[in-house]
């Protein structure tokens, strides 16, 4: 086990760069599926439709797929995702702003994979909100956009935190594919150049990725049981 | 509160010719179910139309489709001259026109009664949240529940809740009231409180038409009774002479079953 001394700086720093993969992945999944959510109950019937494609496409392929469009479609597309190159966010996050492109490819795949779980967690929210909520809202003369904003989503989010939460944990999980589409030093990659690289022992330097990943996807899951116990009593 | 019973001078109170509220051979089907048959109706400035009825003869789609919550398959509504737009902003402007206070009060769950009674004002109307504020505090006074504004819906009876409905129902100065069934859902000694908000809104010369199962404020500040059944308007008359002497058969039926006991 003395790998996971060792070599402490090369967890540590696999284990930021995945945790600044997962805050970008995560904002990005929660951005983008508010937005597919509120398509699919749009009263546009073409803006249902996108939603709900979107939906189907992203919910039903495997990540390892969307990872490999991600990683080799866009370049081939002659796309290296420079729009992420955002002026203040990559210096805070670096590996946005370098010439390398993998680490915001799996930004771009990990989101929109997880955008359409979060969709789907905001959606089921939505129909948690009685119905005669949006009623009262649209009788009051708020249009679409503001029933949704002022008296919709602030109430679907509260039943939707949950579900949202195992959303963000899978994501967290499912971030170690990273490593294996061209970005170099988070978590899984280290673990790889560890092993066969530099000879370590497997089971060691495992053991030591998934500490990594615990110590994201624990305290998550404690907050979430907390939040959960706190509604229940509050529902009562 | 004022009692009840001083309602007894609206009856006939001040209503001008023209309709504000106009429907003209309008049907509505839920599936097979022909829940609005051919309905005209004219509701004048200042009016007062109860709609009474057994379940299911669809005094409350009647109720909300004048403003388009229920949209009807044929025939025409207009309000104030103007036909009920297509879905959309246009829509959204006219809905803010009329009020509608609803059988379950819907107020919104995660605010609190003074921004229940706002969010309209500022959001709709633009007006400056101060003075939504301070005008929003005035309406609450008036239905009684000015020290309750900083509380949730949740924290307050039934009765508290569709008063404050109506608050934010008046807060969009409405040309007219929808009421739908607003005191069905209540425990009997609260429906006194919110009728007695009604009757004072009656009287001050609101057009309203309400959907309700209470004979008494139908008698006492109604200008017209109109009594449906099946889907069709059966009667359409005065308070007095409805209840003192219904010409159809259904509405004999209806009322000899509701007020025997």
């Amino acid at each position: 086990m003395s790998v996971l001394v060792d070599h402490f700086d090369v967890f540590a720093g696999g284990f930021w760069l995945t945790f600044q993969l997962c805050i970008l992945a995560a904002t990005g999944a929660l951005l983008v599926g508010t937005l597919v959510a509120v398509m699919r109950i749009s009263p546009v019937p073409p803006l249902r439709w996108i939603g709900t494609a979107y939906v189907t496409v992203f919910r039903n392929s495997p990540l390892t797929i969307v990872m490999f469009f991600a990683a080799f479609g866009l370049p081939a597309l002659g796309s290296n995702a420079d729009f992420l190159r955002i002026p203040g966010l990559t210096s805070i996050f670096s590996r946005l702003g370098i010439d390398l492109p993998y680490f915001r490819f799996a930004v771009i795949a990990l989101a929109l994979y997880t955008a359409a779980f979060v969709c789907e967690a905001i959606r089921s929210g939505i129909n948690a909100v009685p119905p005669g909520q949006a009623e009262a809202a649209r009788a009051i003369g708020l249009t679409f956009g503001q029933n949704l904003r002022y008296v919709v989503l602030p109430q679907a989010w509260k039943s939707a935190v949950v579900p949202l939460g195992s959303v963000i944990i899978a994501m967290i999980k499912n971030s170690a594919l990273a490593g294996f589409f061209g970005v170099i030093g988070d978590l899984s990659n280290s673990a790889q150049n560890l092993t066969s690289a530099l000879g370590e022992p497997i089971i060691p330097v495992f053991i030591g990725v998934s500490i990594g990943f615990l110590v994201m996807t624990v305290p998550l899951g404690i907050l979430l049981d907390r939040i959960e116990r706190r509604r229940a009593v509050a529902a009562r | 509160m004022t009692e009840r019973t001083e309602a007894v001078e609206v009856a006939g109170g001040t209503t001008t010719g023209e309709p504000l509220i106009r429907l003209d051979g309008v049907n509505k089907w839920f599936g097979p179910l022909h829940v609005l048959q051919d309905v005209n109706l004219s509701v004048a400035r200042g009016e007062v139309v109860v709609v009474i009825g057994p379940s299911g003869s669809g005094k409350s789609t009647l109720c909300r489709a004048i403003n388009r919550l229920e949209p009807i398959n044929s025939g025409t509504i207009t309000f104030d001259d103007r036909p009920l737009p297509a879905e959309g902003k246009a829509l959204a402007r006219l809905r803010s026109e009329v009020g509608m206070v609803f059988q379950s009060f819907n107020l919104f769950a995660h605010k609190t009664i003074l921004e229940n009674v706002t969010l309209g004002p500022v959001k709709v109307r633009k007006e400056k949240p101060a003075a939504a504020r301070d005008r929003a505090m005035k309406l609450l006074e008036r239905v009684g529940i000015a020290n309750q504004a900083e509380k949730y819906p949740a924290q307050l009876s039934g009765g508290q809740q569709q008063r404050a409905a109506i608050a934010r129902a008046l807060a969009m100065q409405p040309k007219a009231m929808l009421f739908d069934e607003p005191t069905s859902a209540l425990d009997p000694e609260m429906v006194g409180e919110v009728l007695d908000v009604m009757t004072s809104l009656a009287r001050d010369g609101m057009t309203m038409v309400v959907v309700t199962h209470e004979m008494g404020f139908a008698r006492h500040a109604a200008n017209r009774v109109i009594f449906m059944a099946d889907g069709q308007l059966v009667e359409d008359a005065a308070p007095d002479e409805f209840f003192a002497n219904p010409r159809s058969e259904r509405a004999k039926d209806f009322l000899s079953k509701i007020l025997t006991h």
